[in-house]
């Protein structure tokens, strides 16, 4: 009988350890086969070229120019509403409110909803709703802003990625100790005095978080941009908000499903794979990092 | 939280900034709610013409959507002479990819849960845990070049497929997206069972397995349950995946190993070519609704349970 649960046991132990090395397993594989077949390739020309002859040759700078292009742009919008609402919620809400409740609720929910919904909502509130008023009202009516372009894909990036940044700037902030408020408030200080000059600087590495995690994230979304402004080829890169751009992400779709000759770009898109995982990955790392050392933070704290 | 204790400060009158810096943060708050408000209101506002508009009508209707044709068949076929509107191909083929999906992502999960939580020594979480996190962080339209380009070589050279990209295919790259989402929220509901439940167990000479799989598994069951039905959301949400490695052939077979479409990889390869305004607009956002409705929903149910098992942990229930 004791021999048995032994048994059983052991089959259950190594079971769920067979389980977590074949997530990595696969995780492995992924890596391997795209740093495998792209690393070749890579090189300054493919980062810095323009690409030639129906992309099966040349570099892909102008996908990496309007990644980066977006990405800024979206984090130019999301972090500072998405501290700012952090900060209510922690700093200036009291816990039981209502407005918390909800706000904390629509969150999860927000974090949850389809990345194509949010390409409709793209599509029907900023260029539709917003673009097409903005049209009416300041160029009587002519095409400027009431299309796809690089302003409208920024901006329903930054809807996506929002729950993100909310969600980190407030873990640094609950990593910030009672005290140094305490001690704030004693001296006189007000809530935005509080705020300003001994939570915020106490959280920037948290804050630095979230943007991270929200830039690795809008980098790899594609179908949220796809009807919003990204483009497969264009012969010049985005110079005004109204302007269409490429993306890395909406590249690597569009030549693995509708290149004439798959063998002949192949290289080239394994190549551009690798650059995107390696963006992503990177930035995910830094932020594993960080995000590690506020953790000990908190739990010392 | 950190109020400041006024009765004991002479202050002086609260200062403008001070105000306006307040309402400025709760307005930010506050547009967070108002953002998941206007996406409901701008998809279904498209949407509604489905259920109004006499033009829509005279091609298609949310009832002849379900209904099967003239002829007797359901197909999707919109960009036609006679445009074909079944969702019937539409529904098979998205539940057969979720549920290839979740057949081998949820047990994949959970098990590395239960062993990242339970069994493993610190230095394999150390690596186990930011590996997922990792897995979380790839773009899902590498994951969905991945199985279009290899998974679907390797599965048809060792099982011989007719359909190069079939549900099989598209079901382990969407496991790929929804073990990251079942193991964290898995993982949390284990790790906040109180050690004390543990010691207990094994102070009455129950092993680690038993303690693993008899007392800390039930107790963080909502969790756990929570884990399957946002692994679920996700699933049937997910796009670039299915787009890409679904084969998007409208059939109604339930064969995994015969291609199909979903309903989110149907707007994405539909919506760039429609005419603004037609029907076959209208029906892409109605379905576009109809997903955020369902994972709106499933969402609210995993966020349910999680709140539960909270309240049962700290002995509120």
């Amino acid at each position: 009988m004791k021999r048995w649960i032994k048994f059983v046991g052991l089959g259950f132990t190594t079971l769920t350890g067979l389980a977590s090395f074949l997530i990595v397993l696969m995780l492995a594989i992924i890596l391997g086969n795209v740093a495998w077949h792209g690393w070749a390739r890579l090189s300054w020309e493919f980062i810095s070229g323009e690409p030639k002859v129906g992309m099966t040759e040349g570099g892909i700078f102008p996908a990496i120019f309007g990644t980066v292009a977006l990405v800024l742009l979206m984090t130019l919008a999301v972090v500072p509403l998405g501290v700012a609402a952090a900060i209510y919620l922690h700093e200036y809400a009291g816990q039981d409110s209502k407005l918390v409740h909800l706000v904390r609720l629509a969150l999860h929910n927000l974090a949850g909803v389809p990345a194509i919904v949010f390409g409709l909502f793209g599509l029907g509130f900023f260029i539709k709703f917003i673009g097409a008023g903005i049209d009416n009202a300041l160029f009587a009516g002519q095409l400027a802003f009431g299309q796809p372009c690089i302003l409208w894909a920024a901006l329903t990036l930054a809807v996506l990625t929002l729950p993100t940044v909310v969600v980190a700037t407030e873990e640094a902030l609950r990593a910030v100790p009672r005290s140094y408020r305490e001690v704030a408030y004693a001296a006189g200080a007000t809530r935005w005095q509080v705020v300003r000059h001994i939570v915020l600087p106490q959280s920037v590495a948290g804050i630095l978080t979230g943007t991270i995690l929200a830039v690795s994230r809008g980098a790899g979304e594609v179908a949220p941009i796809m009807f919003t402004g990204a483009a497969y080829y264009l012969p010049y890169l985005p110079k005004k908000l109204n302007d269409q751009f490429m993306e890395l992400g909406y590249h690597i779709y569009v030549m693995t499903t509708q290149s004439p000759d798959v063998e002949a770009t192949k290289p080239i898109l394994y190549a551009t794979v690798l650059l995107l995982l390696v963006l992503t990955f990177a930035l995910n790392f830094v932020a594993i990092l960080v995000r590690s050392s506020i953790r000990r933070k908190l739990r010392a704290a | 939280m950190d109020r400041p204790p006024s009765d004991l400060l002479l202050r002086a009158k609260p200062r403008i900034l001070e105000t306006l810096l307040e309402t400025a943060v709760r307005a930010s708050a506050f547009l967070v709610i108002l953002f998941l408000v206007l996406i409901f209101v701008f998809v279904g506002k498209e949407a509604l013409p489905m259920l109004t508009s006499s033009d829509v009508h005279q091609e298609v209707t949310p009832w002849t959507m379900t209904r099967s044709l003239e002829d007797g068949g359901f197909v999707w076929q919109p960009v036609a002479e006679k445009p074909k509107y079944s969702l019937a191909p539409l529904v098979i083929g998205t539940l057969k990819v979720t549920l290839v999906a979740l057949i081998i992502g949820i047990p994949l999960a959970i098990l590395a849960a239960i062993f990242t939580s339970e069994f493993a020594p610190q230095q394999l979480r150390e690596i186990v845990k930011p590996a997922i996190e990792l897995l979380a962080g790839v773009p899902s339209v590498v994951i969905g070049f991945f199985a279009l380009m290899v998974v679907a070589t390797w599965l048809q050279d060792a099982f011989g497929f007719i359909f190069r990209l079939n549900a099989i295919t598209a079901g382990i790259g969407l496991s790929l997206a929804v073990i990251p989402i079942v193991f964290t929220v898995a993982e949390d509901a284990l790790s906040a069972v109180p050690q004390a439940f543990r010691d207990g167990s094994l102070a009455l000479g129950a092993n680690r397995w038993q303690t693993a799989w008899r007392v800390v598994l039930p107790a963080a069951m909502p969790g756990v349950f929570a884990a399957c039905v946002l692994g679920f959301g996700r699933a049937i949400g997910e796009t670039m995946i299915v787009l890409m490695a679904s084969g998007n052939a409208a059939m109604m077979s339930w064969n995994p190993a015969e291609s199909f479409r979903s309903f989110s990889a149907t707007i994405a390869a539909e919506l760039g070519e429609v005419v603004y305004g037609s029907a076959h607009y209208h029906v892409l956002f109605f379905i576009g609704a109809f997903l955020f409705v369902v994972t709106f929903l499933l969402n609210l149910a995993g966020h349910w349970y999680v709140s539960r098992l909270r309240a049962r942990l700290e002995g509120k229930r």
